[in-house]
C-alpha cells in the first residue's frame, strides 16, 4: 500500500505564545515547532499499517523553510520519503485552508496513494478541515476522528472499515472503497520514538521540495484573520497568589465557606 | 444577508438562536436521510442551490466536522467552523486551543458557511423547520449503527465533587497525588482526554466533548489547560476551581477559584489543609 500522511508543524506544546505586532498572528521568533499531535498519531497508525500490509509511507507539508525538520523527524521514525511544499512567509499568511489543501492535492495527485491520513485538527489554528477539503479536492471518499483502521482488502478494489468517535461515548463503523482519506484521533495507538539507527538512516531518505510558487496559485482565501487577541474572562474569578501553602489556605476557605463541600 | 439553517437534532434550538441573529430572512432546514458524508453533502448541496442564501449556519457538531469542510469546498469556501461570537461578516474563534480568540473575516460572495460552538448560544423559542428530502442518496460510505463500547461503571454525573487531572501531572506515577485529593474531599475522580489516552485512567472518567458531561457542586481542574472539548464537559459546574502553572491557560477564564503554581506543591499543601480542616 502506498500511504500518504499529511503533517503540519505548530508551535511547541505549552511554548509561552506572543501576539505579533501587527496583531493577526502569534510572534514566531524565537519558537520551537514540533509535529501536531494528532499527525503524529495518523503518522504511526500510517506505519503501522506498512507494518501489516507493506508498502509506503509519505510524509507531506505544506509550510515555510523550517518544516523541513518535521519531516525529517518522521523520516526518523520510519517514513520512507517526504515531500515539503515550500510556502513563502507571504504565501504561508494568506493561505485559507482551501488554499493549503489545494496546494496538498496539486502534490498528492501524481502520487496517487491508497489512503491519506492526517491528524482530525492542527493545534494552532484547529479549523479541522484540510483533510476533508483534501478529499473533495481528490475526489476520494474520506471518514473523520478516526479511532480504528481497518484495511479489509489492499488489494484492487481496495477496502477499508473504519471506526469513528461520535459524541458521548458513542462510536460507529464505516466502511469505504480504497483510495480514501481519514482523519485520525489522538490516542488510537501508542507513538513510537525515533531510534538512533532510524535518525541515521533519515539523513539519506529523500525530501522533495517543490516551491509553492512554481505550483498553481490557489485561488483567493475566502476567510481572512482580521487580529488575534487574548479572551475576555467570562468569569472575574479569584486567583491565589503567595507560596503554596498560603493559596491552598484560603482556597480551602472558600471550599468550606462559599461552595460548602468541606 | 439571508440566512439558511441546516439543523440536526443536536444543538437544533442554539443553531436557529445564532442564526436569527445573524440575519435575516432566515430558513431553517433538516436532512431527511440517514447520514453519510457523501449523502449529506449532496443533499446539503442541493439545498443551498435551492435556497441560494447568503449564510449557511450549522452546528459545530461532529457530523459537521465530518461533511461541511467538502461542502464548503465545493463552492469554493472555507467553514468558519467552532465560532463564538459574531459581527457578521466577521465571526469570532478560538486558536491555539482557546489561548486566543481571532476576528475571522468573510471575503467575497456568498455562500458562507459558518458553525456554532456548543453553548455558545441559547436556545430560543421554536422556529419553523422544514424538512428537506434530496432527490440522489448515492453514497461511498457505507454506515453500520453507531455503539457504545461497554456499560459506564462510573457515573460522574451523579458527583457534588469532581477532582480533575490533565496533561500537568506529566507521568502515570503522578496520578497518586490527585487521587489524595479526591479522597480528602470524597470526590470522584475524573480526567482530561490526553490521561484517558495515555492509560493512565480509564476512558469511564473522561470528561468532555467526547466522554461525560458533569455538573458537580465543585468541580476541580487540576494541571488542565481548558481546551473546549474539555470545557463543555464541565462548564455545568457550580463552582470551578483551576489549578496550572500557566497563568494564561484558558481554564482560569471560566473558574471561580484560581491557583497559579506548580501542582506538585499545590495539591500535597490542599491535602493537608483538608485534612486539617475535617480533623
Amino acid at each position: 500500500m502506498k500511504i500518504a500522511v499529511a503533517i503540519k508543524q505548530v508551535p511547541l506544546r505549552d511554548s509561552p505564545l506572543r501576539i505579533n505586532a501587527s496583531g493577526t498572528w502569534i510572534e514566531e521568533n524565537n519558537l520551537s515547532f514540533e509535529i501536531n499531535e494528532p499527525d503524529a498519531y495518523a503518522l504511526e497508525e500510517a506505519l503501522q499499517l506498512r507494518e501489516k500490509h507493506g508498502g509506503e509511507v509519505i510524509v507531506i507539508s505544506a509550510g515555510p523553510a523550517r518544516v523541513s525538520q518535521t519531516l525529517r523527524e518522521a523520516l526518523a521514525k520510519g517514513a520512507d520519503r517526504g515531500i515539503h511544499i515550500e510556502t513563502s512567509s507571504i504565501e504561508t499568511a494568506s493561505l485559507d485552508t482551501l488554499g493549503v489543501a489545494r496546494l496538498l492535492e496539486g502534490a498528492l495527485k501524481n502520487e496517487s496513494p491508497d489512503l491519506i491520513l492526517t491528524g482530525l485538527q492542527s493545534d494552532d489554528l484547529g479549523y479541522g478541515q484540510t483533510g476533508v477539503i483534501l478529499a473533495e479536492l481528490l475526489g476520494l471518499p474520506h471518514s473523520t476522528i478516526i479511532m480504528q483502521v481497518q484495511v479489509i482488502n489492499d488489494v484492487q478494489p481496495g477496502k477499508v472499515r473504519v471506526k469513528r468517535e461520535l459524541e458521548d461515548g458513542w462510536f460507529q463503523h464505516i466502511e469505504m472503497p480504497l483510495p480514501a482519506v481519514l482523519t485520525i484521533q489522538s490516542g488510537l495507538n501508542k507513538l513510537r520514538y525515533a531510534t538512533l539507527m532510524g535518525i541515521k538512516k533519515a539523513k539519506s531518505k529523500e525530501i522533495k521540495v517543490i516551491a509553492a510558487a512554481d505550483m498553481d496559485a490557489p485561488p483567493p482565501p475566502s476567510v481572512a484573520i482580521e487580529k488575534i487577541y487574548a479572551p475576555e474572562k467570562s468569569k472575574q474569578g479569584q486567583i491565589f497568589d503567595g507560596d503554596a501553602r498560603a493559596a491552598a489556605a484560603k482556597l480551602v476557605d472558600k471550599l468550606r465557606f462559599e461552595a460548602r463541600v468541606i | 444577508m439571508s440566512v439558511l439553517a441546516i439543523v440536526e437534532q443536536r444543538m437544533a434550538g442554539e443553531v436557529l438562536a445564532a442564526a436569527q441573529e445573524f440575519g435575516s430572512p432566515l430558513i431553517a432546514y433538516s436532512i431527511d436521510q440517514p447520514y453519510t458524508a457523501d449523502a449529506y453533502t449532496a443533499a446539503a448541496e442541493e439545498l443551498i442551490r435551492k435556497v441560494n442564501p447568503t449564510l449557511v449556519v450549522f452546528g459545530h457538531t461532529y457530523q459537521t466536522r465530518d461533511y461541511v469542510p467538502k461542502l464548503a469546498a465545493r463552492f469554493g469556501r472555507v467553514l468558519i467552523s467552532d465560532v463564538i461570537a459574531a459581527k457578521p461578516p466577521v465571526f469570532v474563534r478560538q486558536l491555539f486551543q482557546g489561548k486566543f480568540n481571532a476576528d475571522v473575516r468573510l471575503i467575497g460572495d456568498g455562500p458562507h458557511f459558518v458553525s456554532i460552538q456548543a453553548g455558545a448560544w441559547r436556545a430560543e423559542g421554536s422556529p419553523q423547520v422544514e424538512i428537506f428530502s434530496p432527490s440522489s442518496t448515492t453514497s461511498r460510505q457505507v454506515a453500520e449503527p453507531p455503539f457504545r463500547e461497554t456499560a459506564r461503571a462510573v457515573d460522574l454525573s451523579a458527583a457534588d465533587i469532581i477532582v480533575s487531572v490533565g496533561r500537568g501531572i506529566k507521568e502515570k506515577e503522578n496520578i497518586p497525588i490527585v487521587e489524595a485529593l479526591a479522597e480528602a474531599l470524597g470526590a470522584e475522580l475524573a480526567a482530561s482526554r490526553p490521561i484517558c489516552d495515555a492509560g493512565w485512567l480509564p476512558m469511564e472518567r473522561q470528561v468532555g466533548s467526547s466522554g461525560q458531561t458533569v455538573a458537580p457542586k465543585v468541580y476541580i481542574a487540576v494541571g488542565i489547560s481548558g481546551a473546549i472539548q474539555h470545557l463543555v464537559g464541565m462548564k455545568g459546574a457550580k463552582t470551578v476551581v483551576a489549578i496550572n502553572k500557566d497563568p494564561d491557560a484558558p481554564i482560569f477564564e471560566v473558574a471561580d477559584y484560581g491557583i497559579v503554581g506548580d501542582l506538585f506543591e499545590v495539591v500535597p499543601a490542599l491535602v493537608e489543609e483538608i485534612k486539617k480542616t475535617k480533623a
